[in-house]
């Protein structure tokens, strides 16, 4: 008897082992197609923001990863944090606490193909929970180098 | 009068760069890199990696981090070639872009990646031309020269015949 109850346990502690081995680096992330499209901005529509002295500027917050950011981004860009982490996720929160909710925020990483991207829909997801109206999403397809810098929009260096 | 012609001509070798590989610019005209520039970083294991110590096989550099699923995708297929190429000639570097070691240490036990890897930065990313996002696999020549750029995830089928025909060529 008791040894059926430790067989039938068996699936459970083999599920919880390899559950624990995945760790966080590789947790499962939601994907950028979670994304509506209306919330989505295209490349060419931001640079040309970026490019108009009359335009309203919208904040920019750069939610992947600090060492592509360093090498490029947009300028006046501000580096948040990994969004796909709790740690980035809670950068991020800190950051747009002051704001009103109706601020224009464009969110972007780039560091992956879109449908691969750990960070731009948990960054999303955020400021929307958060009661964020005007949010939009830099839609990038492949990688911010073939998606941005590759066009010649213009790109930064440094932290 | 013979001493001076002597000193001219040691003057003449010294300032004349040497015939090699490593003395053309890196990048073509097109911006596309032509030469892997050197890097000498310490891998995972403690042992020092110079990427120059490599001239004479067939390198698959690899740009690729924990949080880049397609790069997790293609890795053990890597360390499959590793094994099956090796010892004619073939050598995949990785190159983590992560932020911190200890993700990719987990990923590499959890793998069992049997090729060496280091820590990549910035700077290591601009000096190939900015590694801007990932997965991104640079295949360098015995000579050092780069072969092929495979920016995204990559089509194995076809990087595999690219190597195969490149070693049974060296």
């Amino acid at each position: 008897m008791k040894h059926t109850a430790m067989k039938a346990f068996y699936p459970f502690a083999f599920a919880f082992i390899l559950l624990s081995q995945a760790g966080p680096a590789l947790a499962e992330h939601k994907p950028a197609a979670s994304i509506p499209t209306a919330d989505l901005m295209q490349p060419a529509d931001l640079a040309a923001n970026l490019e108009s002295a009359s335009a309203p500027k919208p904040l920019i917050l750069h939610v992947g990863f600090r060492k592509l950011y360093t090498q490029a981004h947009i300028p006046d860009s501000e580096y948040v944090g990994a969004a796909g982490k709790d740690a980035g996720l809670q950068l991020l929160r800190k950051r747009v606490a002051k704001l009103t909710k109706d601020t224009a925020i464009v969110i972007y990483c780039g560091c992956c193909p879109w449908s691969d991207c750990p960070n731009i829909a948990a960054a999303y997801d955020a400021l929307h929970a958060l009661g964020f109206t005007q949010v939009k999403v830099l839609y990038i397809a492949h990688n911010f180098g073939d998606n941005w810098v590759n066009l010649g929009y213009p790109v930064v260096k440094g932290r | 009068m013979m001493a001076g012609v002597r000193v001219i001509l040691v003057a003449l070798c010294l300032a004349t760069p040497t015939l090699s590989i490593a003395s053309s610019p890196s990048f073509a005209s097109d911006g596309t890199l032509r030469v892997a520039p050197d890097f000498t970083r310490t891998d995972l294991k403690g042992k020092t990696l110079s990427l120059r110590s490599y001239r004479g096989k067939l390198v698959l550099l690899n740009f690729w981090a924990t949080w880049c699923g397609p790069c997790l995708s293609e890795m053990p297929r890597f360390a499959a070639w590793q094994n099956t190429y090796g010892a004619a000639g073939l050598q995949i570097v990785g190159v983590s872009m992560d932020d911190d070691a200890a993700p990719v240490k987990r990923v590499y036990a959890k793998y069992h990646l049997n090729y060496p890897v280091v820590m990549g930065d910035a700077q290591l990313g601009e000096s190939f031309g900015g590694v801007l996002g990932l997965p991104l696999i640079y295949l360098i020549d015995p000579d050092g020269r780069v072969v092929g750029r495979y920016q995204g995830e990559a089509d194995l089928k076809q990087l595999e015949s690219q190597i195969k025909s490149m070693l049974r060529r060296s």
